[in-house]
């Protein structure tokens, strides 16, 4: 399983979402490689899961990846019921 | 022995920061295997920025000869990344002394003082160590004093910036649980100033249309390649055929010529941010880890991207306004004697859309739209007023561009002058 987070410049917010898809994935005794990118990367990553804001990642949105949009990037509930379907 | 740890170890700032890596990483307790990719993968980051850097001055001197040839001013790039790796050369080693420093200094002052913040933006972080870095240089200082108050600097930007919006921030997230820990604070400060003034928060822009076509610009390869294809062409027409077939291209076709000049900018672009994430990447969880352990209760300071899933139009409205802010600056800069500010796409889409965010939060849809238009006079001015104090450093063509940077830059080399050191 691997859980791609994404961001425009893939340094700042992503990078804050994957430690809080980590601290998620814990809670909820789930292991999974998660990393994080910019968009043009993202286009050529190979990903089970992508996520990210709603504008960036629904631009990955190409009908067969997985994308999970998060309103609250800080909301470790947020994350857990939006990934819970998924795993 | 003593003389190849202190030039040669301590002197070559990617070892410096793998060191610093790997005390973070064994401070964790990470298994060998993390330890030692992470470690190898931070000295790599910093070794790519180099490289980035190398891709992008060579497009950037271009465009600085068909700028002046084409308008007899000298027209500037502002683009952090590119500053810093420009600046790595010469500055590495005190600005990778600083950042570490800096981050100590944040630690103690969520510790033991009301400024409850870790600044976890790492990027900006590293570009202000920087800016601190030459700056402090250029005013004389240098060796333990150089590090000292450069860190001390920086620590407190790290928690002074977001304690100025977090009343702000508040209003805009509806709780306290983080703060925004990114170097363009003025900028949004004064946004959510003038919304305050001017709008009404009752009337916000997520109750209007907004067409959603322009998020493509969010991909920051796409927003840095389109913007510089339109400039290089467009100072390309001015400068003339003739003058970049005959002294820059060797004679291939001078649009051809400028449109690759334009790409190979945004490709150095996209280098430096993938050195930068490699970089950051072991540093930032090891200062997490270890400031949630010695300063409990503190609130993470972030990226501003973190708030634009608040209200997604006055992310579109605020990027719209600051740029068109920044084209009307472009033409009055010369005007009143300063270098030309070419408005980038990037930092008008991050910071003007994060004033926006702002705007909206205290005066609605007037409220982004004003506020963001005073944040792109912003980072048009401060940038050029910055550059008169930096032009001994010899960065040519490009300089911070978020409003902090500049800033901060202004005051440190006008009190270092102020004292007779520069």
């Amino acid at each position: 399983m691997k859980i791609m987070v994404v961001c425009g410049n893939g340094l700042g917010s992503s990078f804050i979402m994957e430690m809080n898809v980590k601290k998620a994935l814990a809670e909820m005794g789930k292991t999974a490689e998660v990393d994080h990118t910019d968009l043009t990367s993202a286009r050529t990553v190979q990903a089970n899961i992508y996520i990210g804001a709603a504008d960036i990642v629904g631009q990955l949105d190409d009908g067969s990846r997985t994308i999970v949009t998060l309103e609250n990037m800080m909301s470790i509930p947020e994350i857990k019921s939006k990934l819970e379907t998924h795993l | 022995m003593l003389d190849i740890i202190m030039n040669d170890i301590l002197g070559t700032p990617a070892i410096l920061v793998g060191l610093f890596a790997l005390v973070g990483l064994l401070l964790q307790r990470k298994a060998i295997a993390e330890v030692v990719s992470g470690t190898l993968k931070t000295v790599m980051g910093f070794v790519i920025i180099g490289a980035g850097a190398a891709v992008l001055t060579g497009s950037l001197d271009i465009f600085g000869k068909m700028f002046d040839h084409a308008f007899n001013v000298e027209g500037i790039i502002p683009n952090n990344e590119a500053i810093t790796a420009a600046a790595q050369s010469e500055f590495g080693t005190s600005t990778a002394l600083i950042m570490v420093c800096g981050m100590i200094v944040n630690i103690l002052l969520a510790r033991f003082t009301p400024f409850k913040y870790i600044f976890l933006t790492g990027h900006h972080t590293l570009f202000m160590a920087c800016l601190i870095a030459a700056t402090l240089s250029v005013g004389g200082l240098h060796g333990v004093p150089l590090v000292a108050i450069g860190a001390v600097i920086l620590g407190l930007c790290m928690v002074l910036f977001p304690a100025i919006l977090q009343p702000y921030v508040r209003q805009i997230t509806g709780s306290d649980d983080f703060a925004i820990g990114h170097f363009g604070t003025i900028g949004y400060f004064v946004s959510a100033t003038v919304g305050k003034w001017f709008g009404n928060k009752n009337k916000t822009t997520e109750e209007i249309k907004v067409p959603k076509s322009l998020g493509f610009l969010r991909d920051t390869s796409v927003a840095v390649s389109l913007t510089m294809v339109l400039f290089f062409i467009i100072v390309a027409l001015f400068a003339g055929r003739s003058f970049i077939e005959a002294e820059l291209s060797g004679g291939s076709n001078f649009i051809v010529f400028s449109f690759m000049q334009a790409i190979t900018f945004a490709a150095g672009v996209y280098i430096i941010l993938a050195g930068v994430r490699m970089l950051i990447a072991e540093i930032v969880p090891a200062f997490k880890g270890i400031a949630e352990k010695v300063a409990p209760n503190t609130k993470p300071a972030l990226d501003c991207p973190t708030i634009f899933p608040f209200a997604p139009n006055a992310v579109i409205i605020g990027f719209l306004a600051s740029f068109v802010a920044g084209l009307l600056s472009m033409f009055l800069l010369p005007v009143v004697g300063l270098k030309v500010i070419v408005p980038g796409l990037v930092p008008h889409f991050f910071t003007g859309a994060a004033a926006g965010v702002f705007g909206n939060a205290t005066g609605g849809r007037r409220g982004a739209m004003l506020g963001a238009f005073a944040n792109g006079i912003i980072i048009s001015f401060i940038p050029a007023i910055l550059l008169i104090f930096m032009g001994e450093l010899g960065f040519e063509g490009t300089t911070f561009g978020d409003s902090d940077f500049g800033i901060i830059g202004i005051l440190i080399a006008s009190i270092l002058k102020a004292f007779g050191a520069a």
